[in-house]
């Protein structure tokens, strides 16, 4: 999933200051999965809001609600109806979200309640870890099952660094090096020779190095599926 | 027994103290009271197991939300008793009431 951390209140409070009815919009696809940015979140957000200004003595209407998805236009178009009565949107969506909106709704004005950080999953109840880059070609499978793309600082394709030492990422204590782990899990699956391969250079165009991605299936578009 | 509390506590029954959310302290503060406090089961004796867990981590939240809005984050608390405990619950009621009144009146109005 995506993966997202709230903005500060700080933050937050200090882009709608001068807003005086707002809606706070959720979002129940992956920011809801993380605990960041779905209709509980949305809602106590909304609360959290109105007693900061209720104590600043400017007082302000919060209204919230979420999206089945901010991704898609068909949920996006739900909110047609109501997006002219307020100040402004926050969304606590990823980054994709507010976009949507802006682009559906011109005239209105979508303040982001969060910073999308990375594609992973939670290891832990309220650990979540980055597992993919999104660089547009899968090779998982060539590092047993690891990605040194997402996972290697350097996203390395033929070993560690110098900078491995006991399992550790120099960059940060926290992080393993993912390549001790691949040549760990080739070693014990006794496929180690799998690493001496000499892979092609990647081509980063897939990745972000090439711009904006698309993704187009024709027989979507067509309707022929 | 006859005890007697404060009479401006105002008590919400719930279930088990696993029923309290965040948005429930939230909302109290919002509507103006000028303290909340869970009334919990004593650790380790929830009969749902861990209910009175779960409000301590809500009003540990809470209170770091109100923190960061700069409101005392001792408006908010957890206290655990039993239900045997009468004399404790009006100790406890006296003791949250004093604290609100050396805080003074929320600033939340």
């Amino acid at each position: 999933m995506i993966v997202a951390d709230r903005k500060s209140l700080e933050e937050i409070l200090g882009m709608v200051a001068d807003r005086e009815k707002l809606l706070i919009l959720g979002c129940k696809g992956c920011v809801t999965v993380c605990n960041v940015g779905g209709l509980k979140e949305a809602e106590i957000l909304a609360s959290t809001v109105r007693i900061a200004r209720k104590k600043e003595g400017r007082p302000v209407e919060v209204t919230h609600r979420a999206l089945e998805r901010q991704c898609d236009n068909e949920y996006v178009a739900q909110l047609a109806d109501d997006v002219a009565n307020y100040d402004a949107v926050v969304s606590m969506a990823c980054g994709v979200g507010p976009q949507f909106l802006s682009e559906m709704y011109p005239d209105q004005v979508f303040f982001p309640a969060v910073n999308t950080t990375f594609f992973g999953g939670a290891v832990q109840h309220g650990v979540w870890e980055e597992r993919c880059a999104g660089c547009g070609v899968c090779g998982i499978h060539l590092f047993g099952g690891l990605c040194p793309i997402a996972r290697c600082a350097k996203s390395l394709l033929h070993g560690p660094c110098g900078g491995s030492s006991n399992g550790i990422c120099e960059v940060n204590k926290e992080t393993a090096c993912i390549w001790d782990a691949i040549v760990k899990k080739k070693m014990e699956t006794g496929h180690l020779e799998d690493l001496l391969a000499v892979r092609p250079f990647k081509d980063w165009r897939t990745a972000r190095d090439g711009g904006p991605r698309r993704s187009i299936r024709e027989e979507l578009v067509k309707g022929t599926l | 027994m006859r005890l007697s509390y404060p009479a401006n506590i105002k008590i919400i029954q719930v279930p088990c103290t696993g029923r309290v959310d965040i948005i429930h302290l939230l909302s109290a503060l919002e509507d103006g009271a000028d303290g909340v406090y869970v009334a919990g089961c004593l650790e380790g004796e929830c009969h749902y197991l861990e209910g009175n867990y779960k409000a301590r981590r809500k009003v540990a939240y809470v209170k770091k939300v109100l923190t960061e809005l700069g409101i005392e984050p001792e408006r908010v608390a957890m206290y655990n008793l039993s239900s045997a405990q009468g004399a404790r619950f009006a100790e406890i009621a006296n003791e949250m009431v004093e604290q609100i009144r050396d805080l003074g009146p929320t600033p939340v109005r």
